[in-house]
């Protein structure tokens, strides 16, 4: 998919972020915003998806799923999730939570609680190796999440078994529930943390999709499990929003989302 | 114990290329035949029962069957999270294998002791729980529990003492009848069994008759055999290694309750933490009141004040 595709796709996200998140009234706004890049890259054509029941495909697990609104908005965008279903979101009965579960299309593992996700795609990693498939499997993980010791078990355990159709993608937003990363407990430095545990370590932009196309294209013949540091703005996308602590709870008043909208279009055109 | 569940699974996973051990770094002398036999289906991921969790509903997600493998109170408390998030919230086939139950430790004290993992497993809807009480219900259980496509806890004792009445009989949801009486039911968990018949043949001395069942397996539960048995006695007796709460005493406190059953129940338990009291499992089952001589006295205490 061509950049001009993929930052098509990234504002089919945005634009789902906040008409559903507004509509529902709920929150995660500027989480669910700093990966929307993330997620049109690897929906755009990373990813190897010839149908989401395929066994081969590969997998991706959203380990920060306070994020699920971006993921359930690529879904869509790619016409996996149906626009009714869509529509549900938060709704009384609906499969669509502010957290992913593998109900629905297209979700390969539920998530929610942090520190999880990344041992689930060690599990996943292994059992290609074990099928001799080569698909591979992606894990979205928060810089938060690397608060975690559960992450570092997983951490471990990839280098030492050598996974190498292991990716993970930290979302470097530098925020976290109560607090800047850096004043909460600071991960710094975060990129020496994982090389010392053997994995191959890659930086990029995460809102610059050609850096990030090339960090995740390129890892295939490594000899060890990769992690490409997405440094990302939170909020990115809403001026208002952007590294604002107060949007990882807060929903959006009347005002407040029409000028969210007026600048996802001004980007748009 | 342990031994005869390796054995099995070895056995099953030369039929089942699907099954995968993985261990917490634990299992010394018992795992190494399967580790030799399947090294490729065979990791030790280090001490890091977290993980190993994650692990193993990543490979169950591909079509994998993996047992993992540690000491009880590890296997079960410290990837608890992981276990409900993993394998019941996808609903794959993990089995869960806690070895070490109740006192089984003796000397290695109150963190190597298993006496809520029942309880911590019964509350969760899809998780399925076997408790063998000897080690060759332990094999029945491996071979009828293969094709079980949830996830599946499997409480494996360290003891290795047969208990013959039972003929090595796995039903998932039913009890086993080991022994009928009118007088009074004793109901043991697993391997507790041996104290419930070394019990029963006291209060025989005694001239009462008492019926003992073992149960063995909850989700699904043997509420139908618990109820049918509890109508006909007027005093039951619960006899398990693990704390009052939440295990077999409550299980069937729960039937008595449901079924406005009329009839006494004692709980025969560990009511407090086993801690700053080292000693050999033998003395801490006396200390905690789970010997045969024990449960026949709460017996003839219960009928005592069942008769006046």
């Amino acid at each position: 998919m061509s950049e001009a595709a993929t930052q098509m796709l990234a504002t089919k996200i945005r634009r789902t972020i906040l008409t559903q998140s507004k509509r529902a009234n709920v929150g995660h706004i500027g989480s669910c915003l700093s990966i929307a890049d993330i997620l049109a890259v690897l929906y755009g054509g990373v990813l190897r998806l010839s149908s989401p029941d395929d066994g081969d495909r590969d997998r991706l697990i959203l380990s920060k799923g306070h994020a699920a609104l971006a993921l359930y908005g690529a879904l869509n965008a790619i016409g996996i999730v149906e626009d009714d279903l869509l529509e549900t979101f938060c709704t009384d009965g609906s499969p669509l939570g502010t957290h992913p579960e593998n109900v629905v299309p297209g979700i390969d593992f539920s998530t929610g609680s942090l520190g999880h996700g990344l041992s689930i795609g060690c599990g996943a990693a292994l059992a290609a190796r074990m099928q001799n498939s080569n698909r591979r499997t992606y894990v979205v993980v928060s810089d938060a999440e690397c608060n975690e010791g559960a992450l570092w078990e997983a951490v471990m355990f990839a280098a030492h078994h050598r996974l190498s159709s292991l990716t993970a993608i930290v979302d470097l937003n530098g925020q976290q529930a109560l607090g800047y990363t850096r004043d909460v407990l600071d991960l710094s430095p975060l990129e020496n943390k994982w090389r010392a545990f053997g994995w191959d370590v890659h930086n990029a932009d995460g809102h610059d999709h050609v850096a990030l196309e090339s960090a995740l294209s390129e890892l295939d013949h490594e000899d060890a499990p990769h992690v490409v540091i997405a440094a990302t703005t939170f909020g990115k996308g809403v001026s208002f929003m952007e590294n604002q602590l107060s949007w990882h709870y807060w929903p959006m008043t009347d005002e407040q989302f029409s000028t969210a909208i007026a600048e996802l279009e001004t980007r748009e055109a | 114990m342990r031994s005869a569940f390796i054995r099995s699974l070895v056995e099953l996973a030369e039929r089942d290329p699907r099954v995968v051990l993985l261990t917490g770094d634990l299992g010394f002398t018992v795992i190494e035949d399967f580790a030799e036999r399947f090294p490729d289906r065979f990791f030790n991921v280090g001490v890091a029962e977290q993980n190993m969790l994650g692990v193993a509903t990543g490979l169950a997600e591909a079509g994998f069957v993996p047992f993992v493998y540690s000491i009880a109170t590890f296997a079960t408390m410290r990837p608890y999270e992981f276990i409900r998030n993993g394998p019941l919230l996808h609903d794959l086939p993990v089995r869960v294998v806690g070895v070490g139950t109740g006192l089984d430790y003796g000397n290695n004290g109150v963190t190597h002791f298993a006496l809520e993992d029942v309880a911590l497993m019964r509350v969760q809807p899809r998780m399925m729980i076997v408790a063998p009480a000897d080690p060759d219900q332990a094999q029945a259980a491996v071979d009828a529990t293969s094709e079980v496509r949830g996830p599946i806890y499997f409480r494996v004792g360290k003891g290795a003492i047969s208990i013959p009445e039972l003929g090595g009989r796995f039903t998932p949801g039913r009890a086993e009848l080991l022994r009928d009486g009118g007088d009074i039911a004793i109901v043991a968990l697993g391997a507790a069994a041996r104290i419930a018949l070394d019990a029963a043949d006291l209060l025989a001395l005694s001239g009462i008759e008492a019926a003992v069942a073992v149960v063995s397996s909850f989700n699904p539960s043997p509420t139908a055999d618990i109820a049918g048995l509890l109508d006909r006695v007027p005093a039951a007796i619960t006899v398990e290694a693990h704390y009052v709460n939440g295990g077999l005493g409550s299980f069937v406190a729960e039937v008595v309750a449901e079924h406005g059953l009329d009839v006494r129940l004692t709980r025969s338990a560990v009511r407090e933490m086993p801690c700053a009291r080292s000693g050999t499992q033998q003395y801490l089952l006396e200390h905690y009141g789970l010997t045969p001589r024990l449960v026949a006295d709460s017996a003839l205490t219960s009928l005592a004040l069942d008769g006046s």
